[in-house]
């Protein structure tokens, strides 16, 4: 009997949590006068891809360094703004030779092209906390358009986060070798927190 | 006439022969320039899947010819040879055709063992798997050397091979090399 009393508020604060869970995230979404303003994207985000392969499995890693900006339009969404750029020279996978690779000429060719740019031509909002970006990507020489899917996943007064994916054609920016053992689209999975400013 | 005769080849044999020899200089070749420390590294990248396929064709090719050999009558050596002549040829030939299947399978090995984890997608069509080893720098770096010592070992055996049958043509008169270039019916 002493146990009942325990089991049962668990019991009750799960099943409040789930039921309650979408209204908690629409209640947590802030309101965009609120969340207005000019973010910094911070070191703690997470610019992570994968290449599948043939057979299963593939590369997958991240890129330690990286900045960015984006403001949040207070009054309409689709006039915010997101800035990035990311070194491929930190290219990180786990086994140095890919690494040196990604660098080479084959891939990155970071010695003539350091930097890969994006920055947002257009903002949708397609849901209560999601949204697509289309925006102007520039990697070894090349500049294309192409679109990212945004999450909101975390806010607070001074903190915004987003999960951020999107499929990329390697082709596209002259990074071909290794298809078709190699998959031709780039998954990106990032998780991008901006810290106001 | 495809299967051996006690006296002359048949075309299986000198078919799969020949389509082996090209292979093994052809991989020779791939290998060495493919492995040269200043390559572009994309065409490195696709040399390395070229030599896989080639080598898994050559592989599959001197399996056959094994079953071949073993299934066939070998002809009997040209009249003419010394003793030691005949135990030469026969010691290289048993050589030749272990290291038509080791230097592959140590090949196969290697791109098993890797770290980098490449597949291997034979010609673009089939995924090859990799053999059940476990993939460490050390293994690696094993199987990398196992593979080049024998891959030149078997480059050595190739050159002696090449220029015996040579030396019998020109210098020897003989029908070693010619009895392996066609298979007409000698009645003599």
């Amino acid at each position: 009997m002493p146990l009942r009393f325990p089991f049962v508020f668990a019991a009750a604060v799960m099943l409040a949590g789930f039921s309650l869970q979408p209204t908690a995230s629409l209640a947590k979404a802030p309101s965009l006068d609120d969340a207005a303003g000019r973010y910094d994207i911070d070191g703690s985000s997470q610019i992570n891809f994968s290449v599948g392969q043939v057979g299963g499995g593939g590369i997958s890693g991240k890129f330690g360094r990286f900045s960015g900006t984006f403001q949040l339009d207070g009054q309409d969404i689709s006039r915010s703004v997101v800035q990035f750029a990311l070194f491929p020279e930190t290219v990180q996978t786990g086994e140095p030779r890919i690494e040196n690779f990604l660098r080479s000429s084959a891939v990155f060719d970071t010695e003539n092209h350091p930097k890969i740019t994006f920055r947002s031509t257009k903002i949708t909002q397609t849901g209560d906390d999601t949204a697509e970006i289309e925006g102007i990507l520039t990697a070894k020489g090349t500049t294309r358009t192409e679109h990212f899917e945004a999450k909101l996943t975390k806010w607070n007064r001074s903190v915004i986060s987003f999960h951020i994916q999107g499929g990329i054609y390697r082709t596209r920016y002259d990074m071909s070798v290794g298809i078709p053992i190699y998959s031709n689209i780039v998954q990106f999975d990032m998780i991008v927190n901006g810290q106001k400013h | 006439m495809l299967r051996n005769r006690r006296d002359a080849f048949g075309w299986g044999t000198i078919a799969l022969h020949w389509s082996i020899a090209l292979l093994i200089i052809g991989l020779i070749v791939l290998g060495y320039v493919m492995t040269r420390p200043d390559i572009d590294p994309a065409l490195q990248f696709d040399l390395f899947q070229w030599h896989k396929s080639f080598g898994f064709t050559a592989l599959a090719l001197s399996a056959i010819r094994v079953i071949w050999w073993l299934a066939n009558a070998h002809p009997a050596p040209v009249a003419g040879l010394s003793a030691f002549e005949k135990r030469a040829s026969t010691i290289t030939h048993w050589l030749l055709v272990g290291l038509t299947i080791t230097v592959p399978m140590a090949g196969w090995a290697l791109a098993s063992t890797s770290t980098l984890g490449i597949p291997t997608f034979f010609f673009n069509r089939m995924v090859i798997p990799h053999l059940p080893m476990e993939k460490s720098a050390g293994a690696e770096a094993f199987w990398t050397n196992a593979h080049a010592i024998l891959a030149y070992g078997l480059a050595a055996l190739v050159l002696l091979h090449a220029a015996a049958a040579l030396y019998h043509h020109f210098l020897r008169r003989d029908t070693v090399l010619l009895r392996m270039l066609r298979n007409e019916r000698r009645e003599r």
